[in-house]
């Protein structure tokens, strides 16, 4: 709750917003104490004195009356019939919404019917038949301007009370033979007042706006008793001779609405997690880049990342997920980067196109060269140039990452046609033949289906070929078999094998799964906590593993006609990157773990072909 | 399609019925006679007798919801008392002028809504959203009958911009400009709070759809940003806009019986206000039946609409 108001401070227009209310509502209950011209007594003599003469802060109406008087009576009565008309359509509205939710079946059925069928009009035409049934007068309007919102509290606070009308509690009420009266009332009741108060809270400036709109009309308060909407309406025909008796009121029920509005706005940010955490916000088109310092370029290879740092910034805390991570991979040449979840392979993969989302991603130090050019901090223009056309991406799930509402065979040829000037057709052809060379059977029917009309394995098979469309020189494929059944997985990776054989691609493959590793890769780079924890040939690190994070990585692995090997899960969780202890990350986990471990940082060891980041390695690499 | 078309007017016709429903039983609270209300209080107790009695009055209210219902259905909506003409011919006169007010301030409120939500979006924090952000809170707090009355004084009063009410000038108007000039204020008007939901609903539909996998993998494929904003990421922002859409359309009709008033628009929302205040009450049940209706016809114009972006919604 504290945290929940500091939120709501902090939030500056919010605290405006309810600062204007808390003075609107205190000067409202104290008009009857304040020395002010009585409201309603004409004085045809002074009619329309403008604001600001003596004795008339405000000015006077066409009847000679007191407009600072009438406003601020005015005031009391627009926010007492809003504020009942929201309490009566929150109750009833409320206890409709529970007793469907809470019974549902035929009663719930029954309800949301007619509440569905009274959401059919327009909000209006339902107000102004209830007012012609009961006659104008301000009761009258608070009834109909009430019952008009019934159904639209009905309908939440149902969809919350199913929600908690299943959960265990209230079966527990049941079977200890609580009467439904009882479970409703102290069960359910609870839970949902928070939503009632909120809703009713954030639709409180909405009824004030309706009342006084009904009054404007003239079917609200009648005279001489007038609340803002029908001082506005009397207004009106004035509204040229003298503007201010409008302005008057039109400006107080503007400032009530909006302070209404700022608060609901504050209380809705302060509530939404999403919100708190910065989920909302938009990636940028490239991530953003931070860095002091840009390593030189060292090895060969298409492409070779020094040094990568990115990071995640969300509030104060700083999430280390790439650290310092060198790789290189070579025409040809399939790299493998394996590593638990939350490691930071997928962040350093995406990080070389600058595909990271951002906020909160920065990439804060490093470099990734391609051809020797830096990509890290290169311009958009040289990104988008590249992103697609010379380096290419194939994503996990393959049903989230294709767009939902465009045909396959579009989303083909739309990534070959912002990278060439070709027509239409000639894209649309091309689709269809890189939907053939993935083995898409009907690629030319294929081709105009949606991604929901495929199976998850032809889908994965879409996102291959949409990498493949430019005939790139490198791909990053990111967990692309994770989501597959092992047959599909087993075709899949077979398909991407043969494509680099044949066009001699650089393959940076990530994936959580030393079996995948072994069928594909010629080298891998192991991930611990954003580092590269060790390096080699595959062959070579399987059989030796030298770190004993690898080595108890490759003892998760099950393998075929070992018998049955008992599965050696490792202990303990991976540390989470916002708080590191120094020197190796793995140490907590380790059985080797010793004191000097976790003393300092640790140096990535070379030897030959290997390298090892490890004070007390398995193997002595030579 | 066809078939999803059929569909939805089928399932509609449980919703008009409920709909008649609905206005007849609220039109039976009322208090008091009908037949003294129309003859006055010196009428004859043989006159409301008989008045009672050529009006079905006499009649239980179930025999007279279908002998009202069979005769709306023959497009007998009755006679209004106060006008001497049929309810139905009055109406359809006014929902024209009504339509023309309501759809071009619900086409303004849709394009500007979405354009300044979409912009919002893709410069989140940014100057261009802030100042939006603003703009639409201002738009949704300010009665729209205070504002048009701000614009008559501003535009109208004392730049002579434009005129200041009507539809048509009295003398030598009647032609399209004259209807524009009259149009441009009224339709604005009304326009405005639905423009500022519109964009704070398109605005954070974007922001959601932007953080998707497939706008990474647009990004991927080396789509140019305009694009990633105005087509990947729009249009399957459309698929939550579009409902929106619907249910504001309501708010753009019901926001009309002010701006009606305001600027003495002959639509149907004048007719109706009057109408209750004259207690003309065929008149009234006629009004909100007839628009009622013509709003659900065009809900299923929104979910046809809707269908026809989203593959994935069974038709």
């Amino acid at each position: 709750m504290t945290r929940f108001l500091k939120l709501l401070i902090r939030n500056r227009l919010a605290a405006l917003g309810g600062a204007v209310i808390l003075a609107v509502v205190v000067l409202a209950l104290i008009t009857p104490l304040l020395p002010l011209q009585a409201p309603n007594v004409t004085n045809t003599a002074d009619r329309f004195i403008r604001p600001f003469s003596p004795g008339h802060l405000l000015g006077t109406d066409h009847l000679g009356r007191d407009l600072l008087s009438r406003l601020l009576w005015g005031t009391r009565l627009s926010l007492a019939v809003g504020a009942s008309a929201a309490v009566i359509a929150a109750v009833i509205g409320a206890a409709v919404g529970i007793v469907a939710g809470y019974f549902g079946g035929r009663i719930d059925n029954v309800i949301m019917r007619l509440v569905d069928m009274l959401m059919a009009f327009p909000y209006i035409l339902l107000a102004l038949a209830i007012v012609a049934a009961l006659g104008p007068g301000l009761m009258n309007a608070l009834i109909a301007v009430a019952a008009v919102n019934v159904p639209f509290f009905a309908r939440n606070i149902r969809g919350i009370t199913v929600g908690i009308a299943g959960r265990e509690f209230v079966d527990a009420a049941r079977l200890a033979g609580m009467g439904h009266g009882r479970i409703i009332l102290f069960e359910i009741l609870p839970n949902v007042v928070p939503v009632i108060v909120i809703a009713m809270s954030t639709t409180i400036g909405w009824m004030i706006l309706e009342t006084a709109g009904l009054s404007f009309l003239g079917l609200g308060s009648q005279p001489p008793q007038a609340d803002l909407g029908s001082m506005l309406g009397e207004a009106r025909a004035a509204l040229i001779a003298a503007p201010h008796t409008s302005v008057v009121p039109g400006a107080m029920i503007l400032a009530i609405v909006m302070g209404i509005n700022l608060l609901g706005d504050g209380v809705r940010d302060a509530l939404d997690p999403r919100l708190r955490s910065g989920a909302l916000t938009r990636p940028m088109p490239a991530t953003s880049v931070r860095r002091e310092t840009v390593p030189a370029p060292q090895g060969g290879g298409v492409l070779q990342l020094a040094d990568l740092e990115t990071r995640f910034e969300i509030g104060p805390r700083i999430y280390r997920a790439v650290n310092k991570v060198s790789l290189e991979v070579a025409p040809g040449e399939c790299l493998g980067i394996i590593g638990e979840s939350g490691s930071g392979k997928s962040v350093t993969a995406l990080s070389i196109m600058g595909l990271v989302a951002s906020p909160p991603g920065v990439i804060t130090g490093g470099a990734a060269y391609y051809r020797g050019d830096d990509l890290i901090g290169a311009p958009y223009r040289r990104l988008r140039s590249l992103r697609g056309d010379r380096i290419a991406y194939i994503f996990q799930d393959p049903q989230a990452t294709l767009h939902p509402l465009y045909r396959v065979g579009d989303q083909l040829a739309e990534a070959i046609r912002v990278h060439h000037s070709i027509s239409r057709a000639e894209a649309e052809d091309r689709a269809i033949d890189l939907l053939t060379a993935v083995r898409i059977p009907n690629a030319e029917s294929r081709a105009r289906a949606y991604p929901h009309e495929l199976s998850g394995g032809m889908r994965q098979r879409v996102g291959i070929a949409m990498a493949m469309a430019n005939d790139p020189d490198i791909i990053i494929a990111d967990e692309p078999t994770t989501a597959l059944d092992v047959t599909v997985q087993a075709q899949i990776l077979s398909l991407l094998d043969d494509l680099r054989r044949e066009r001699g691609l650089a393959i940076i493959f990530i994936t959580h799964d030393f079996g995948v590793v072994a069928q594909l890769c010629d080298r891998v780079a192991v991930m611990y906590a954003g580092r590269i924890v060790e390096e080699g040939p595959t062959g070579t690190v399987l059989d030796a593993p030298a770190h004993p994070y690898t080595r108890r990585l490759i003892a998760c692995v099950p393998e075929l006609g070992q018998g049955r090997r008992r599965l050696e899960a490792i202990p303990g969780l991976p540390p989470a990157v916002d708080r590191l202890p120094a020197g190796c990350a793995f140490a907590p986990r380790c059985d080797k773990a010793r004191d000097a471990c976790t003393a300092g940082d640790i140096a990535l060891e070379r030897a030959g072909a290997r390298a090892v980041r490890c004070l007390f390695p398995e193997e002595t690499l030579t | 399609m066809g078939g999803y078309i059929l569909k939805r007017l089928i399932s509609a016709v449980p919703v008009l019925l409920g709909i008649t429903v609905i206005v007849f039983a609220i039109m039976a609270l009322i208090p008091g006679d009908p037949a003294t209300a129309i003859l006055g209080s010196y009428a004859t107790p043989e006159n409301v007798a008989k008045l009672n009695r050529d009006l079905g009055l006499d009649q239980p209210a179930v025999t007279r919801y279908f002998i009202w219902l069979g005769n709306m259905l023959q497009g007998d909506f009755g006679r209004s008392f106060a006008l001497n003409r049929p309810v139905l011919d009055e109406v359809v006169e006014r929902f024209n002028a009504t339509l023309i007010l309501a759809g071009t301030a619900f086409v303004l409120c849709s394009l500007l809504g979405i354009l300044a939500g979409v912009v919002s979006a893709a410069r989140q924090y940014g100057w261009a959203d802030k100042a939006i952000t603003f703009a639409v809170l201002l738009g949704i707090s300010i009665p729209s009958f205070f504002l048009g009355m701000m614009m008559i004084l501003i535009f109208a009063v004392n730049l002579r911009w434009l005129p200041v009410s009507g539809m048509y000038a009295i003398y030598g108007g009647g032609d399209f400009p004259d209807l524009l000039r009259h149009l441009t204020m009224p339709a604005l008007a009304l326009a405005v709070v639905a423009t500022g939901v519109i964009a704070r609903l398109s605005r954070s539909a974007m922001l959601e759809v932007l953080r998707q996998d497939f706008i990474r993998t647009a990004r991927a494929k080396g789509v140019p940003e305009r694009r990633v904003i105005w087509g990947h990421a729009l249009r399957a922002a459309m698929v939550s806009i579009i409902p929106v859409l619907g249910i504001q359309a309501g708010f753009v009709l019901s926001g009309a019986v002010y701006i009606e008033i305001v600027f003495q628009w002959p639509g149907v929302g004048r007719m109706l206000v009057d109408a209750i205040l004259k207690r003309d009450i065929l008149l009234v049940q006629g009004g909100v039946v007839f628009v009622a209706a013509c709003y659900v016809m065009f809900n299923i114009v929104v979910d046809v609409a809707q269908s026809l972006l989203d593959p994935r919604i069974k038709t």
